[in-house]
């Protein structure tokens, strides 16, 4: 189940994850502060705009990866015995998919 | 109990110190797992904003929301000391900053910063 994430791999992932979401904190905070979300209608036609809905789709693709590196080393090194740590594991991984899914279909929705 | 040994016993929890990049580290954990549970809390408030102008003022009436506000302000400092202790474990990466003296320094920088983020945030939630 980790194979696919782990090691030199799940490394890279975490520090390019990791650049990419701290870019886009300082994007989505410029955009806030120009008043993106000021009205629904703002934030939606915001959202509608082909470069920021896919600049915050790769957002929570990244910030989904980032959180499943992150927690499955803590859960690697706290979570014992083995059984406990892979349904720990296993409810994080439903959680991530469920926020990843239903924030691309939000956005998608929006268009 | 005897004790023979000429060692010196020092359990006093208050004189323990941890070095303070041990300190960034684990609060780097913390925050990261906060930062985690935000996360469904994010994807369900970005789904509510955009269904429709009830739901953005119901989504906006949430963050409103003293718990939730609370919350927020939590998430505000684990961001800011994620980020900056992030950044510094990146920079490590890229052999920046690897002795000691300025490990212990940077530590200290990104434990500062998570702090003021806090302070700040909560003059600008509370």
């Amino acid at each position: 189940m980790s194979r696919r994430a782990s090691g030199l791999k799940a490394w890279l992932l975490q520090r390019l994850s990791a650049v990419y979401i701290g870019l886009y904190a300082f994007y989505f905070l410029f955009a806030m502060l120009g008043g993106a979300a000021q009205s629904h209608e703002a934030w939606r036609a915001w959202l509608a705009s082909p470069m920021p809905a896919l600049a915050m789709i790769l957002f929570f693709i990244a910030l989904t990866t980032h959180a499943w590196v992150g927690i499955r080393d803590v859960a690697v090194d706290y979570a014992r015995p083995l059984w406990l740590r892979l349904s720990l594991l296993s409810v994080v991984a439903v959680i991530l998919l469920g926020s990843l899914s239903g924030a691309v279909m939000a956005l998608l929705a929006a268009r | 109990m005897a004790n023979n040994n000429k060692r010196p016993v020092f359990l006093d929890l208050t004189r323990i110190h941890q070095p303070v990049m041990a300190v960034m580290s684990i609060a780097h954990r913390i925050a990261g797992v906060l930062l985690f549970l935000a996360i469904p809390f994010a994807a369900y408030l970005l789904d509510l904003s955009l269904r429709g102008p009830e739901s953005f003022a119901e989504a906006r009436a949430l963050l409103d929301h003293g718990a939730v506000k609370l919350f927020l302000w939590l998430l505000i400092w684990a961001f800011a000391h994620h980020f900056f202790a992030g950044l510094r474990y990146l920079l490590i990466d890229l052999d920046v900053g690897v002795d000691l003296a300025t490990g212990r320094r940077t530590a200290m920088a990104a434990l500062g910063a998570g702090a003021a983020a806090f302070l700040l945030g909560g003059v600008l939630l509370l």
